[in-house]
């Protein structure tokens, strides 16, 4: 998809989604509202991903976004005392620091895009990229969605042995500090 | 659309990523903030592949490894939250003063 005004008003709508709903995250006083802003950035940045000839990848990440704004959501719900935002809430520190530092990396990093010298796009975009992807994950990179795999078992097994109630020195309630060791008493 | 719009996009994402990630206190609100950093660093692979490889399948790998990785920052990032909130009580960092135990 390499043009034409519908593309570029979908891109700059989805672009205004994606930068408004974030800021969104951190404005709105109820934690499950901001869950539900961060996914609305997801899926604005997932739509860009779509027009941008990246079907699947725009696709599954949106997928897993809802997933993970569901459980994140249920977190927010769970551990956090003002979950529904009946409140006003400003729960923030070094406020000053942090708006500089990001007002201070978007206009380093915007000034980054607008003034390096990229080089021109070097090939034509030859039809949808999704069955030459396919081929590719499970053709010659295979190693790297196999890793990719792999790693997300690791850290499942991972989360799960930090969470696990009872972990390896004892009740998770009384701390991770080993027990002291056996002096074997000489007689 | 043009690659520098698209990059200025992805930096205004990041810039917000960066502000949550520095002033929020709650663990999760944290956690939020790295995800829209890894939300920009998305956008912006992606608008590298499309100017420039032109439809190439191996430039989208690297979004797929960068998915991983915000899965992965996820699954233990809520992990820790659990086991902190177990052990310390703790929903806020202003709560944790020390990390041991």
């Amino acid at each position: 998809m390499s043009g034409g005004w519908p593309t570029d008003v979908l891109f700059w709508a989805f672009s205004a989604m994606a930068v408004i709903s974030a800021i969104l995250v951190f404005v709105t006083d109820s934690m499950v509202r901001a869950a539900y802003w961060l996914m609305a950035s997801f899926v604005a940045v997932g739509a860009i991903l779509v027009t941008l000839n990246a079907q699947f990848l725009g696709l599954i990440l949106i997928l897993m976004m809802a997933g993970e704004m569901t459980i994140m959501a249920i977190f927010m719900v769970m551990f956090m005392m003002n979950p529904a935002g009946l409140n006003p809430m400003l729960m923030v520190h070094q406020h000053r620091t942090a708006i500089l530092s990001g007002v201070g990396s978007f206009l380093a990093l915007a000034t980054v895009g607008l003034f390096a010298e990229f080089p021109d796009r070097p090939a034509a975009i030859v039809g949808p990229a999704i069955v030459p992807l396919g081929q590719e994950l499970l053709g010659t990179s295979m190693l790297v969605f196999e890793s990719a795999g792999v790693a997300l078992l690791a850290v499942m097994i991972g989360a799960i042995a930090l969470v696990s109630h009872r972990g390896r020195y004892g009740d998770a309630e009384q701390g991770s500090e080993e027990p002291p060791l056996e002096v074997e008493t000489s007689q | 659309m043009s690659l520098e719009a698209l990059l200025v996009v992805a930096a205004a994402i990041f810039g917000v990523g960066i502000y949550g990630a520095l002033s929020q206190q709650s663990f999760v609100m944290i956690m939020m903030g790295l995800e829209l950093m890894l939300n920009a660093t998305i956008l912006a692979v992606a608008a590298f592949w499309w100017g420039s490889t032109g439809g190439n399948p191996e430039g989208q790998l690297l979004v797929i490894v960068v998915m991983t990785a915000m899965a992965i920052e996820a699954a233990i990032g809520f992990a820790l939250v659990a086991n902190v909130y177990r052990a310390r009580k703790a929903d806020i960092t202003e709560k944790l003063k020390r990390l041991r135990n």
